[in-house]
């Protein structure tokens, strides 16, 4: 995914849709809306952001999960086989982005990136909703122009890169001037 | 009859919790044996409704997802202009109001015995009865202006239907007073038409947007959302003046935290700056406007080291902002906001925003200002002969609308006529009066308590319905037709259509059955259409299409019609001068300022800080305060008071903890308010969510929950000229917990 937060005011339908979409228990939720502000008055500086897993190509929860209930789709992502999993939480203490929680059920829960969606064709609940347009599927190694379109020319970032994980969301940040 | 000071005619009843949903033992499911006839809505299978939302006056269109009886899911329609697919989280949040444990399942009549007041659970035909009775009774004996509506919800054309019968048309939309009135008015003056929703501008194809105080993003309007993200994207600056860090002002090249009620000196200043640099639009000014002179007579002396005196902003600022909105004119506009009734001066305010639009020439040119069209549906003549009405309009205001059917009075004209006894019958169509901002919580249950009769239709057992004789429970808009929706003006003019997802749960009846069996038991037959469905039918055949075929798509679309004239087109537009009115001949005979002037408004006391207040993106006030899906959010569970690190620190306060508020009137919250330190708000100000601070025990999430803005309101400013409430002349400190 390509999450442009230069339009994200953080109004949380994408989380809604998700809980809706995958029928997310009361209490739980598999994305989330960050909102970050810094800098000194009157020179604040503010950047909303719908994050959830990042389903990395390095991924330390596949690694850690003993029973192999984590691991890697065909389509690259990362997913849970909830009759594998025992609810060990092993890969939680591994993930960086605290993206998973644990399903009142037992197992271990997480975005599955709509994976039953995906194969109907469809895209993501939270894309799907997003009134802004700050949510963006990509398949980054079959980038179309209007992704190249968009990030072009902007500062572009992937979280906690330095833990290695190769994440596949990135992120239009929220400092690019008007028009970059 | 006794209307003595401090008569009392009715004492709050807690309804007690045997008459609503959660007691009824009934499943979601189960409770379909009690649905209505009428709904062509089978519950076998999946399948995808398409109608529109009631979550906010919006009106998105929306995908009902159904599921063995039960909605499941709801997205953005795909089919409707004003969503295209998107939605806002309250859009989604539909179904915890559908499934809310906590609606009202029966009607309810009030009794006293032993000198006890509360309710008992009735027949529809014993509460229809009563309520036909008592209305009509007191038009009889009264006049028809002893009665009165107060509205909101698209569902109220039925109530307008069944009052019109009896010559009844004293309506009003608090909406008006708070939110929408203002703006409408002065486009009016200003322009020769009202304003609309979405407001007519053109965001996605603007360079440069000034917003004053009005939180784009926060309030969370999908359509206006939609199209400032795809300016942002294209490359548009924002400006805004705001005393609070805002959403949108963190996505803004300028904020410019402005002193509060200080706007209209401000705007006065971009306009002195205008027209002494010569960066105004000379030639649109002089072909198309009127009261240029008077204009720059009154904002001469506004020069930035003034206005910076003010406002709190440095005058280079000032300097800055108008030069560069001249320089990206006409793709350039001032916003007209929403919801920015604070001072009682609200019409001037926005006055002065459409001067500024004029004097760059922005109107009708592509990115500036704009007027979307509607969807020419034709009415069908009247099946019934009605009364004449005392009234065409019934306010005092010379500036209120003439043309509102559905609006002919203020809100709190109503409520301060029910204090006198000048109305003595209410019928409060989905209002949650005790916490709507229309002259402060205690006024408007003195009004309920000194009226002869209140009857209110709602679905949550809200604060109103406490004060009610009668509560007729109202299934939910995902479970009723209403009436087509033509009234959003938009780039594709269209007509949407409400239809039920799912039958009425429990024994709620849709607002068109309700209203018909009311107008019947008046004696009164053939003023409604033998069934809701048949009205539709006929409506949508005098434009050419069926009930059935709009089934299909929950809208009819026009084609996108062309916003922008054409160089040398006369404007024609229905001013008295034929022109833009930079001065108002109107105002000036009604004894107005014909331009709009600064004056200053109350400081707050020392230790006391400005109460300003909006919203969250995924909550609308009232309206969605119960719903347990919305309310999962961390964010969404409780309001917080913002207050500036540094008062903070002089009130030794904590982020996080809880306090409660004091008001300049001695007016104490309450319940307590969680704390939240900030950089993000000016020190003279603190900012809370309105919709909070619930007292009513049964609704059972949103009771306690935070403080209410709207207890702390004991001060409004009314415009004079229009009618508007501006309650923002109220001050609050804080009360640490012992």
């Amino acid at each position: 995914m390509v999450i442009d937060t230069r339009v994200c005011v953080g109004c949380s339908a994408c989380v809604y849709a998700c809980k809706q979409e995958n029928n997310v228990p009361e209490g739980y939720c598999r994305d989330w809306v960050v909102q970050e502000s810094g800098g000194e008055y009157p020179k604040l500086t503010m950047e909303n952001r719908s994050e959830r897993c990042q389903h990395c190509e390095n991924a330390p929860c596949v690694t850690y999960c003993p029973t192999r209930a984590s691991h890697y789709a065909e389509d690259g992502t990362v997913q849970i086989n909830r009759s594998l999993c025992t609810g060990c939480k092993a890969c939680m203490a591994a993930c960086p982005y605290d993206a998973r929680y644990v399903h009142p059920e037992g197992y271990v829960d997480k975005c599955s990136l709509c994976k039953h969606r995906i194969e109907q064709g469809l895209e993501t609940a939270c894309v799907s909703i997003c009134p802004t347009g700050s949510l963006n599927l990509v398949d980054f190694n079959n980038m179309d122009e209007k992704t190249k379109e968009l990030l072009k020319g902007k500062i572009v970032y992937r979280q906690k890169e330095h833990a290695g994980t190769e994440p596949s969301l990135q992120w239009i940040s929220a400092s690019n001037k008007p028009g970059a | 009859m006794s209307h003595g000071q401090n008569f009392s005619r009715r004492d709050f009843i807690k309804i007690s919790s045997i008459f609503l949903a959660g007691s009824t033992a009934l499943s979601a499911g189960a409770a379909q044996a009690f649905s209505g006839a009428g709904s062509s809505v089978g519950d076998e299978g999946s399948k995808v409704v398409y109608s529109f939302c009631e979550h906010c006056f919006w009106r998105c269109g929306i995908a009902a997802h159904v599921r063995d009886g039960k909605v499941y899911k709801i997205t953005g329609s795909d089919h409707h202009p004003l969503s295209q697919g998107k939605l806002c989280p309250r859009g989604t949040g539909g179904t915890g109001l559908l499934y809310d444990p906590d609606r009202l399942a029966y009607p309810l009549i009030r009794e006293t015995k032993g000198g006890k007041q509360f309710y008992r659970k009735a027949s529809w035909d014993e509460a229809i009865t009563l309520v036909a009775e008592k209305l009509y009774g007191i038009k009889e004996q009264y006049g028809p202006g002893a009665l009165a509506m107060l509205h909101h919800g698209y569902g109220v054309s039925f109530f307008k239907n069944m009052f019109s019968q009896i010559g009844v048309n004293k309506y009003a939309k608090p909406s008006y007073d708070l939110c929408c009135g203002p703006a409408r008015q002065a486009t009016v003056l200003t322009y020769g038409y009202p304003s609309d929703t979405p407001e007519g501008f053109d965001m996605k194809n603007s360079k440069y947007m000034v917003f004053f105080g009005t939180h784009f993003g926060e309030n969370m309007h999908n359509t206006a959302v939609q199209e400032i993200s795809e300016g942002i994207r294209n490359g548009a600056k924002i400006v805004v003046f705001d005393p609070r860090f805002s959403t949108l002002a963190g996505k803004a090249q300028h904020w410019l935290p402005i002193k509060p009620a200080t706007d209209i000196a401000m705007m006065q200043g971009l306009m002195h700056v205008l027209i002494s640099e010569n960066l105004y639009d000379k030639a649109f000014v002089e072909a198309h406007t009127v009261g240029f002179g008077e204009l720059w007579d009154s904002v001469k002396d506004m020069t930035p080291e003034k206005v910076s005196a003010i406002t709190d902003i440095p005058a280079d600022a000032i300097r800055t902002v108008a030069r560069e909105y001249a320089f990206h004119a006409p793709a350039a506009f001032v916003h007209s906001g929403r919801r920015t009734n604070w001072y009682g001066d609200a019409l001037q305010r926005i006055r002065a925003i459409h001067i500024l639009n004029a004097l760059v020439g922005n109107f009708k040119m592509p990115g500036g200002v704009v007027a979307f069209q509607k969807f020419p549906l034709v009415q069908p003549p009247p099946t019934h002969e009605h009364p004449a009405y005392e009234k065409e309009v019934h306010s005092k205001y010379p500036f209120f609308p003439d043309d509102e059917p559905s609006n002919t009075i203020a809100s709190h004209e109503i409520v301060q006529q029910a204090i006198s006894g000048e109305v003595k019958g209410l019928l409060i169509y989905g209002v949650n009066l005790p916490e709507t901002m229309t002259l402060g919580r205690d006024k408007a249950i003195e009004a309920m308590k000194k009226a002869e009769f209140v009857v209110a239709v709602d679905v949550l057992p809200s604060e109103v319905t406490g004060y009610a004789d009668v509560v007729l429970p109202e299934c939910t808009y995902l479970e009723r037709y209403d009436d087509l929706d033509n009234g959003r003006a938009f780039r594709t003019p269209f007509v949407a259509l409400r239809q039920p997802a799912v039958p009425p749960m429990y024994d709620s009846k849709p607002g068109n059955q309700i209203a018909k069996m009311i107008t019947e038991k008046w004696g009164i037959h053939g003023a409604f259409p033998p069934s809701v469905e048949k009205g539709l039918d006929k409506k949508l055949r005098l434009v050419g299409s069926s009930l059935a075929e709009i089934k299909k798509k929950g809208v009819l679309v026009m084609p996108e019609t062309d916003l922008y004239r054409k160089p040398g087109e006369p404007l024609n537009l229905k001013t008295p001068s034929g022109k833009v009115e930079l001065a108002s001949a109107r105002l000036k005979a009604g004894g107005f300022d014909a331009v709009p002037k600064y004056t200053a408004h109350p400081e707050p006391p020392t230790g006391f800080y400005r109460m300003l207040t909006g919203r969250k993106p995924m909550l609308t006030f009232g309206r969605t305060a119960n719903n347990r899906f919305l309310g999962d959010l961390a964010t969404a569970k409780e309001n917080e008071v913002w207050v500036n690190n540094h008062i903070a620190e002089k009130h030794s306060l904590e982020n996080g903890e809880y306090v409660h508020l004091k008001n300049q009137d001695g007016v104490v919250s309450e319940f307590p308010v969680k704390v939240k330190v900030t950089q993000r708000i000016r020190t003279d100000a603190v900012y809370m969510v309105h919709g909070f601070g619930h007292t009513s025990a049964k609704l059972t999430w949103a009771h306690k929950r935070g403080a209410s803005h709207n207890q702390l309101i004991s001060r409004t400013e009314i415009d004079p000229a229009m009618g508007a409430v501006g309650f923002q002349n109220n001050f609050v400190t804080f009360i640490k917990e012992a």
